[in-house]
């Protein structure tokens, strides 16, 4: 049992260290739900790209570096260790890119990851619908056969990055007669086809994270289908599984994010609020190392060909609630200040997303609850 | 980078847990809550014998010359079946902190307790164990039962400890004019005391998961309303946040075995108190009136974990002590 780096290893880490150091923007970019902050945003995973840092556990041929676990999770530690800006192309590196490369075909591959990974073509989710969320199984958006293709109909939303995006995906009906997790099949389409229409939603910072799709009679070309038709719950639960679990939320983005609170902590003169907020940035950061060596337990299970199932979901929980709790410190430190726009309000009004997307905290209860505990499972509707 | 626990340690933990468990350690923990100590003296013999005292000693002293991520894998399984007895005080502490003929007795099976005061103001089981240690002004010292008090857990027979009459065992002359470590031991015990904290912060896990196991098993058994309890959200909720807790508390142990610094191991025993006394707290109340017995068997772990919770350094303390260090550290 250690925590020790192999030498090719803390190589890499110097050397990704270095990059960041030098090329991480001083000022913070605007924000990605902005039109001119989506273009910086997307300006600099150019920049990423082009030293082979966009995405670094892809194969070679596509823009990577082939890195180990490890690696990816150093590169993640170092990259917000740096400061460096949220990843707009998030969505498609992170949720759609493993799809791809384990149910893609040769041409999807070479048709789709290359823009994805420099950051041209940015995707957007479609997964969630008015009336199908936790229960996502319920969904009703219809995927009728044509010759040569599939025509679209129906209505997705709380689709992060759509407002700007270029590329959706997600799941829909194909087979009318089957229910539930039968019968969906999962489609790749371009956001300005014919027949889709986007509606930006304001979130709670007045920006448009998210946008709801329309879709009226449109053609995807059987090409454009990820997997099997029929089977797209099955190929969409690899995702949902690396959205919750290791690949959304790295380790680096919490443990920086308490080290900040610490250097805000060292910073507050304010006797009252020191003496009162002390246990929780103390408490904000044991829990942020918790999930950082959390996360080596992980990849040492994954590297002895472990997988992730339900642990997942206790992941999910975990970081979602520190995120919060170590955000709400940093506001009661701030004092009469808390209100007054500033990183620590905008990382607060990210964080209140996360016990929502990606699974509510409460489905991620059943989930542990069920799989991990064996309690019996929810009586379905 | 493996940060996993290899086979060897695994079957340690095994074997010691299938010892344990053959040995009906509830009956000895109640027999020794009521004085009968035999029970007891016979469960630390085998658990000696096994080389748990042993771990943290050089194998030129007879030792086993263990990590301490071996010292952890132990606490946790003593922490699962609530074993009476000062361990933390003397497999973990005094196996570090004593040399020569004192550190011989313990790896052959001497039952030894100390205190630190004011951190650790009582010996657990002083008036039972064979030998008795204080460290007063940072340093150690033989001690003699001053006068006893009675603990939340009843298994833990706590005492307060003096000097004995020429007890100093160092020689060396404190200087006065270095302030005193927030320890409250000189520099020297420092590696002994995170070795109890660790080894405290590992026996609240084993508790814990303890609870949880019961709890769950419980749940299930346990109809109301027509369906088992454990089929309720309100109670799955609960017990998944009691997994989830345990989940984050058991990285920060033994990245602290792996790395035992006094940072490391004070975030291993906040995080372990935090979620031990959710699992207490949880698992009493999926239990209903029946967890609010003496006769039930939760009840040990209960009281234990309440105990544990406040030994070797309060949650506040090390919420202080981390804090300090992390500010200084940048």
């Amino acid at each position: 049992m250690n925590l020790d780096l192999s030498p090719e290893e803390e190589a890499f880490r110097d050397e990704a260290r270095a990059w960041l150091s030098a090329n991480v923007p001083r000022e913070p970019l605007p924000s990605m739900d902005t039109a001119d902050g989506f273009e910086a945003h997307q300006a600099w995973e150019r920049k990423l790209a082009d030293a082979r840092y966009s995405v670094v556990s892809w194969p070679e041929e596509f823009g990577g570096r082939e890195a180990s676990l490890v690696e990816w999770v150093i590169f993640e530690e170092e990259y917000y260790r740096a400061g460096a800006p949220g990843r707009v192309s998030q969505n498609g590196i992170f949720l759609l890119a493993p799809i791809i490369f384990d149910h893609g075909t040769d041409d999807q591959q070479r048709r789709w990851l290359p823009s994805m990974a420099t950051g041209e073509t940015i995707w957007a989710q479609a997964w969630s619908e008015p009336e199908a969320g936790s229960d996502l199984a319920s969904l009703r958006s219809t995927a009728r056969r044509v010759v040569g293709g599939w025509r679209l109909n129906g209505q997705k939303t709380w689709s992060s990055r759509a407002a700007y995006a270029h590329m959706g995906f997600g799941l829909f009906r194909s087979d009318p007669e089957a229910e539930r997790h039968r019968g969906l099949t999962y489609f790749c389409f371009p956001l300005d086809a014919d027949g889709v229409t986007v509606r930006p939603i304001a979130q709670l910072d007045g920006e448009a994270g998210f946008a709801e799709i329309f879709f009226d009679d449109v053609f995807v070309p059987d090409e454009d289908v990820l997997g099997e038709p029929g089977d797209g719950w099955r190929v969409a639960m690899s995702t949902a599984g690396n959205e919750r679990g290791l690949s959304l939320r790295s380790p680096g983005r919490f443990c920086a994010a308490a080290d900040r609170l610490l250097d805000l902590y060292s910073t507050v003169l304010e006797p009252v609020e020191r003496t009162a907020k002390s246990a929780d940035v103390v408490d904000a950061w044991v829990r942020a190392e918790a999930y950082r060596l959390y996360t080596w337990g992980t990849v040492t299970r994954l590297a002895d060909g472990g997988d992730m199932g339900a642990a997942g979901s206790v992941n999910k929980v975990w970081w979602s609630e520190l995120d919060v709790a170590l955000h709400e410190t940093a506001l009661d430190l701030l004092g009469p200040d808390a209100e007054v726009e500033s990183p620590w309000t905008d990382g607060y009004l990210f964080s209140l997303s996360g016990p929502i997307y990606a699974g509510t905290n409460e489905i991620q209860r059943n989930i542990v609850a069920e799989r991990i505990l064996g309690l019996p499972r929810e009586p379905r509707g | 980078m493996r940060f996993e626990l290899t086979s060897d340690q695994r079957d340690f933990m095994s074997t010691l847990d299938g010892l344990i468990a053959s040995s009906d350690p509830v009956a000895v923990n109640r027999a020794w809550s009521v004085g009968q100590t035999e029970p007891g003296f016979d469960l630390w013999k085998r658990i000696a014998d096994m080389g748990v005292p042993a771990l943290l000693v050089p194998e030129s002293e007879g030792g086993l010359d263990a990590s301490p991520v071996e010292l952890a894998c132990a606490f946790e399984v003593l922490g699962r079946h609530a074993v009476p007895g000062p361990w933390i005080e003397s497999a973990a502490f005094l196996a570090v902190a004593l040399d020569g003929k004192d550190r011989q007795e313990i790896v052959e099976g001497t039952m030894a307790s100390l205190a630190v005061p004011p951190l650790v103001p009582y010996a657990v089981d002083a008036a039972e164990a064979q030998r008795r240690y204080v460290v007063v002004d940072g340093r150690l010292h033989r001690g003699e039962v001053k006068d006893v008090v009675t603990s939340i857990d009843a298994s833990r027979r706590l005492a307060r400890v003096e000097p004995a009459p020429d007890g100093l065992m160092s020689a060396r002359v404190h200087d006065d004019r270095a302030p005193m470590p927030k320890t409250g031991v000189e520099r020297p015990l420092e590696g002994a005391f995170v070795m109890a904290v660790l080894a405290t912060s590992a026996e609240l896990l084993g508790a814990a998961e303890r609870v949880l196991d019961d709890s769950v098993t419980y749940v299930q058994q346990r109809t109301q309303f027509g369906r088992s309890i454990g089929s309720y959200q309100a109670i799955k909720h609960q017990l998944a946040d009691v997994r989830i807790a345990l989940d984050f508390a058991r990285p920060l142990v033994y990245g602290a075995a792996v790395d035992p610094t006094l940072r490391a191991v004070s975030a291993a025993k906040i995080q372990c108190a935090e979620a031990a006394h959710l699992a207490a707290r949880v698992g009493l109340q999926v239990h209903g009136a029946i967890g609010y017995t003496a006769e039930y068997d939760l009840s040990r772990w209960l009281l234990r974990i309440r105990a544990l919770i406040s030994a070797w350094g309060t949650p506040a303390y090390h919420r202080e002590t981390l804090l300090a260090e992390l500010l200084d550290s940048r």
